[in-house]
């Protein structure tokens, strides 16, 4: 017969079980601290050296084209920033999975990603349509807003701290969406400040 | 405590097996290399234990082609559903009166 302390490992093991095949663990906070340096970067330069500072919802920086050069830059910049960060998430999962014996494309992975990816489309086409209204204000408060949408979303298959990271950056966007001025700070805030804390937040906890 | 220990089902003896239906009862379905990246255990293994809780009508099996490629997935049936719901309640009762003793 079985002992007490088998019963429990039983159902330690059936509860890790459920949780190793349900949720993603292979995130990395490295990933995160990485996006928020990116962004931080990426803010500072549009802010510097092209002059971004969107202070109205309808902006635009020459105030002839709708589309003008600095513009054009930002956008190319925020496409890097957005790359990069990916990249750099999933070569650091990657790694992490294989620690732990896992292949990286696995069925919670896909679910992590079919779940962040619907909210992240729709704002990312709403973001289209907005720069073809000539709304450039409202381009960083909605990268916030849909953003934490998307982590809200996704984190029933991750880490459950990414569903507070997910509202802190609702929060955020909507926050910004009314102080258009602010715009650009609060976005380098949620997307640089709050990345960084969270990734050095998740490293001490899961990774030690 | 006997009563408990009777409704400990004998298929779930194998923390493999209890490794199966947990994994099942948190996915709706799960392909055979799934299971085994979970479980780290060899193919003839997972065959052997998968078979078992199919003969006792606890998992049940889609066969589907992605391509070419025959992809069969697993799930729980109701009975194993129960079955595996009655089996943590057990252990839960048997933990808590072992330890009132």
């Amino acid at each position: 017969m079985k002992e007490e302390q088998d019963y429990i490992r039983d159902i330690a093991a059936m509860r890790s079980m459920m949780e190793r095949s349900s949720k993603f663990l292979s995130l990395s906070g490295w990933a995160g601290i990485m996006a928020g340096i990116y962004a931080l970067s990426g803010a500072y330069i549009a802010y510097k050296i092209f002059d971004f500072n969107p202070d109205e919802i309808i902006y635009s920086t020459a105030g002839s084209g709708s589309l003008t050069y600095s513009l054009l830059m930002v956008i190319f910049l925020a496409v890097l920033i957005l790359i990069l960060a990916m990249g750099t998430a999933i070569f650091l999962s990657k790694k992490k999975a294989k620690k732990r014996g896992e292949n990286i494309w696995n069925p919670t992975a896909k679910r992590l990603l079919i779940n962040m990816a619907v909210p992240l489309l729709a704002g990312g086409l709403l973001i289209l349509v907005l720069i073809s209204k000539g709304l450039i204000g409202l381009i960083a408060p909605f990268t916030l807003l849909f953003y934490g949408l998307a982590l809200y979303n996704a984190s029933k298959f991750t880490y459950e701290e990414v569903r507070t990271l997910g509202l802190i950056e609702i929060g955020l966007g909507l926050i910004s969406s009314y102080f258009v001025g602010y715009g650009l700070l609060l976005w380098a805030f949620g997307f640089g400040v709050v990345h960084i804390i969270y990734g050095i937040y998740l490293h001490y906890r899961y990774e030690q | 405590m006997n009563i408990a220990i009777k409704t400990l089902h004998k298929a779930f003896e194998s923390r493999v097996r209890l490794g199966i239906m947990s994994a099942l009862a948190v996915n709706d379905k799960l392909d055979f290399n799934s299971l085994k990246e979970y479980l780290d255990i060899t193919d003839g293994n997972l065959a052997s234990h998968i078979k078992a809780l199919e003969k006792e009508k606890f998992i049940g099996v889609k066969k589907s082609f992605v391509g070419k490629k025959p992809n069969t997935k697993y799930f729980v049936t109701k009975e194993g559903k129960k079955a595996f719901d009655d089996h943590l309640k057990a252990l839960e009762k048997l933990i808590k009166s072992q330890k009132s003793i």
